[in-house]
């Protein structure tokens, strides 16, 4: 599975990465809606490190992201916009 | 997948698609892209000189600034030797406005230079992927079937598509944070142009508006404190009014 980590690039994660990363992602959602700032700083951290520790998709590689996920200085107030308002970029 | 990342991906992709211009002839489509993807690139190349303008603007001001600190301290340390205490007082605040400004600045820079960093970075990515563009074009106007070559297209117009779409969100975010520091250089300037830094001995010894802004934005104990300290030097030093007045360096400010 190929993951973009917005402003960054590409990576690839596979095997049983796929389903922690699916994992973390539920959690850090869940730690937003819950107000939890220090857990979701925690969770989307580790979400970063793992799709970082994938290895980095070559430049002259064109492919299509199947997850993209949001910049890595993502704050816990820009997470918070993503489900309830408009999202990060607006369009 | 309907986390954050699934929800971030949704509105990402939306803008992907809004880039890919499909036109009927697969022909023009490959070339239409490859134009429109250089003309992006010089969007990003003028948005990295937005940045660099700005971090030149903040480091003049910086330097003007340390100037400032430097000119009032030596002001303050003349007046005092002169036993004006008020205008020692208006220096020393001023100097410490002027300070704090000073202060502020410094993380401001080092972000914009990191931001300055990261889109170099990234164009040089997306020129990557359009030269990986440009290359798969040929072999794809090579194609016997249309269908194999529209499928083709697609595949390599999306890869660069979200290249393009990622850069575009990195640039704007650097404008986003940059847009903030401009609106506080400008109002940095706004006060040197009310004279709020400006050589106090112009302006004689009637308070106007900024010394009373003055005296509510600076810290009063710091200036306090720094008088104290003032007029022990100088009276260790015998009185020697005169040696001061040829404007010796500040020790602690001076740097």
């Amino acid at each position: 599975m190929i993951v973009r980590i917005a402003t960054e690039g590409q990576y690839r994660v596979e095997g049983e990465n796929e389903a922690r990363l699916n994992e973390l992602d539920n959690e850090a959602v869940a730690a937003v809606e819950a107000g939890d700032e220090a857990r979701f700083t925690e969770v989307f951290g580790q979400i970063i490190e793992l799709v970082r520790g994938g290895g980095a998709l070559g430049g002259d590689e064109l492919e299509e992201s199947q997850i993209i996920l949001p910049p890595s200085d993502l704050t816990f107030e820009e997470a918070g916009q993503e489900f309830t308002g408009e999202g990060l970029i607006p369009d | 997948m309907p986390g954050l990342s699934g929800r971030f991906s949704t509105v990402i992709k939306a803008k992907v698609s809004k880039l890919l211009d499909r036109a009927e002839d697969p022909q023009e489509t490959l070339d239409y892209s490859y134009a429109k993807q250089q003309e992006l690139l010089q969007n990003v190349k003028k948005g990295i000189a937005d940045v660099v303008t700005s971090k030149k603007r903040l480091q003049m001001q910086s330097s003007k600034l340390e100037q400032q600190v430097v000119k009032l301290d030596t002001q303050a340390r003349q007046a005092m030797s002169q036993g004006n205490e008020e205008l020692a007082r208006m220096a020393l605040e001023r100097k410490t406005l002027a300070q704090t400004e000073l202060q502020g600045l410094d993380p401001q820079i080092k972000e914009l230079e990191g931001q300055q960093e990261s889109l170099i970075a990234k164009e040089k990515q997306l020129r990557q992927k359009i030269e990986a563009f440009k290359t798969k074009k040929e072999v794809i106007k090579a194609q016997y079937s249309a269908a194999e070559a529209q499928v083709q297209i697609s595949e390599a117009a999306t890869g660069v598509g979200e290249e393009m779409a990622d850069v575009g969100m990195a640039m704007q975010r650097a404008v986003d944070k940059t847009e903030t520091m401009r609106a506080r250089a400008s109002a940095v300037e706004e006060l040197e142009a009310a004279g709020a830094f400006d050589d106090i001995t112009q302006l004689g010894s009637g308070e106007d508006d900024i010394d009373r802004e003055l005296h509510q934005l600076t810290s009063q104990s710091a200036v306090d404190e720094e008088m104290a300290k003032m007029k022990a030097e100088l009276g260790a030093g015998g009185g020697a009014a005169g040696e001061l007045g040829a404007g010796e360096k500040p020790k602690e400010e001076a740097q």
